[in-house]
């Protein structure tokens, strides 16, 4: 094992997979030297060249519907958008072309492209620059849509997204220097398994991306509180792995959802329904579901605001305690 | 590709033009379910630009795309098919009639999302170049869509990267009713390759052979300059834009006058005074092409074949690669 960023991870994902399959090219604003706008692609241009490095004039829709044609054509194209907010001027040639290119043409064409994108708040660049967009992708068949939180799941997701020959959103937080053991052998994390980062016994505190941190907190603080958390970390949210979510509420009988998203429409309702569906699940509550995310507002600029509006350790801690008593 | 003899080129444009009135009178008389959309009197750009580009060159169309795919050398059974929602069409009855693909014919499919599949085109041209092979991609776009923002961002990218693409503008006058007059800027969208270094020229779209030689020069000119080229087809939207239009926006006199210029009755005569063809033979042509298209029809009146909802639900994701 070695200890690398979040960003680093991402980067030796997409060079080990350049390095194998030359059809593997990064597209994007400022991905050359500039090294992308958080700098997860430093050094490719340098070792892969304008062949597999391909900048771009600021052109949202039309970059990734490129991307889109030359993925039918058989290029695997690693997009970056350099913020999740300009999927807004994305979600044509993701939503109404990839997702369904493979389903109009019966299975004749397929588009094996990856949309790199970072999402939420922390940076203070303002309502515009720091969305947590993952709903706009997960109601849509025909596409993938993954949020690793950390660098190892960073990396073996990144990978397997590049070898999909589907569509895959993969979302990333903007944490990019936290540190994380990854394996030095080549490995594969599969699109559409969540991954349990704690074993508890009292409550199930499900969650994704960069909440995955404050949550990892809070449980240290309810563990002096002798209340035992699992932690179950989707990783990928479309196709969601229902049993692993609903064995662990089974388990614990208790089911606390947390994401940096508004909660209305938010995320955390199909987990939830996901639970509510399921009579063993369900009929194991010892009480209802309780969900925690973001502010019904846009994020404030202002460092304190920002912060304050979404879910904070505290908050988790008196949401999980909420569930005893 | 088809023959490009006169009598070829004109039957192609008859067999368009019987088609779409077939397909017309099924969607009027209910037989067809959904929405079509005709490009009758568009006729000429559709043999012009199939026939003078090569057939391993790649076409993107729109969702009036039934004379592109036809032109292009897809079947007639496999597109009436599709358009019954028969599994024996050309995406088993899960595109329709806007979204018409036939990779053997190379034809990429088309967005009905217009303007969309310009960037789409221009992605395809970026592979080709990086593949190094020699061939190009049309993208078609309307007059409507000639104001899409992502048109223009991919007529930048195609200049920027010198990429084999044929922007092939089909101005027809009409985007849905609203008359280009009054939404494109610019008297020919010709004019605004210069906005992109991109050479254009516009011309007639309704003469076949000038369509047929100028898509040959364009052709020649991207395979041997290495640059993207632009070229405004001229034409009329003899028919609705879809099947529910009244036609309020227009005039009759001035589809009389375009009537005039009708791409089919034009080369007619021009081949009847040259000696190549009779009025006779023609008239035999448009009984042939008629009565083709009947006889697949009523085969698929008799006898309909459909996907099941499970069946088609396979085809939302390709297959995973195993880890």
């Amino acid at each position: 094992m070695k200890m690398m960023s979040y960003r680093e991870a991402i980067r030796e994902a997409m060079m080990e997979e350049m390095a194998r399959d030359e059809n593997v090219v990064l597209i994007g604003e400022d991905v050359g030297c500039y090294g992308g706008c958080f700098t997860v692609s430093s050094g490719l241009i340098d070792r892969f060249g304008t062949r597999q490095v391909i900048e771009t004039p600021v052109s949202e829709e039309g970059l990734v519907g490129v991307a889109v044609g030359a993925a039918i054509m058989g290029m695997r194209p690693v997009v970056e958008v350099m913020y999740g907010d300009f999927s807004t001027l994305a979600s044509d040639p993701l939503l109404n072309h990839a997702a369904k290119t493979h389903f109009m043409s019966a299975g004749a064409q397929s588009v094996p492209l990856v949309y790199r994108t970072p999402m939420g708040s922390g940076t203070g660049a303002a309502a515009q620059h720091t969305q947590s967009l993952e709903t706009l992708f997960t109601n849509t068949p025909g596409l993938h849509v993954v949020f690793p939180s950390t660098p190892c799941d960073a990396k073996g997701l990144m990978k397997c997204a590049i070898r999909s020959n589907n569509p895959v959103v993969f979302l990333e937080h903007k944490n990019y220097g936290q540190m994380g053991l990854v394996p030095d052998d080549e490995y594969l994390i599969e699109i559409g398994k969540a991954d349990i980062k704690r074993i508890g016994e009292d409550v199930t505190i499900i969650t994704y991306g960069r909440m995955l941190d404050t949550v990892t907190q809070a449980a240290r603080v309810l563990e002096d509180d002798e209340v035992s958390v699992e932690i179950v970390d989707l990783r990928s949210l479309r196709p969601l792995d229902t049993r692993t979510i609903l064995d662990s509420v089974i388990k614990t009988k208790r089911a606390l959802i947390v994401h940096e998203a508004p909660l209305f429409g938010g995320f955390s309702g199909e987990i939830a329904a996901t639970i509510a569906s399921d009579s063993k699940a369900f009929s194991s509550l010892m009480k209802p579901v309780v969900r925690l995310g973001g502010r019904e507002m846009p994020i404030p600029f202002n460092k304190h605001l920002e912060a304050a509006m979404i879910p904070q350790v505290e908050d988790i801690v008196k949401a999980a305690t909420s569930l005893f008593g | 590709m088809e023959s490009t003899s006169p009598v070829a080129i004109l039957t192609l444009m008859i067999r368009s033009r019987t088609f779409e009135r077939k397909i017309e009178q099924l969607f009027r008389t209910h037989k067809m379910h959904g929405t079509t959309h005709l490009a009758i009197g568009q006729e000429a750009v559709h043999a012009g630009v199939a026939l003078g580009i090569d057939s391993s060159d790649w076409i993107v169309t729109t969702h009036r795309c039934h004379g592109h795919t036809l032109a292009k050398g897809s079947s007639v059974e496999a597109m009436i098919g599709e358009f019954f929602g028969d599994k024996r069409g050309l995406s088993k009855g899960l595109g329709g009639s806007m979204h018409l693909i036939d990779l053997k014919h190379h034809n990429a499919g088309s967005s009905a999302v217009v303007g969309s599949s310009v960037a789409l085109a221009t992605g395809m041209a970026l592979q080709l170049q990086r593949s190094g092979s020699d061939n190009l991609v049309v993208a078609f776009f309307g007059d409507g869509a000639s104001n899409r923002g992502v048109v223009h961002e991919s007529m930048n990218m195609a200049s920027i990267w010198s990429l084999p693409v044929l922007f092939l503008a089909e101005h027809n006058e009409y985007g849905m009713s609203s008359s280009a007059k009054k939404m494109v800027s610019v008297d020919s969208i010709a004019d605004r390759g210069s906005s992109y270094s991109i050479k254009s020229e516009s011309i007639d779209g309704n003469d076949v052979e000038l369509v047929l030689s100028k898509v040959r020069d364009a052709a020649r000119y991207i395979r041997e300059e290495k640059r993207p080229f632009l070229l405004e087809t001229r034409t009329y939207r003899f028919s609705g834009h879809s099947k529910s239009d009244k036609l309020l926006y227009r005039s009759r006199e001035e589809e009389a006058e375009w009537a005039k210029k009708d791409p089919i009755g034009r080369y007619s005569q021009i081949l009847v005074d040259r000696g190549e063809i009779t009025y006779d033979q023609i008239a035999e042509i448009e009984q042939s092409e008629s009565e083709n298209i009947d006889t697949i029809v009523a085969s698929y009146l008799e006898d309909h074949q459909e996907l099941t909802l499970e069946e088609s639900m396979e085809y939302v994701y390709h297959d995973e690669v195993s880890l």
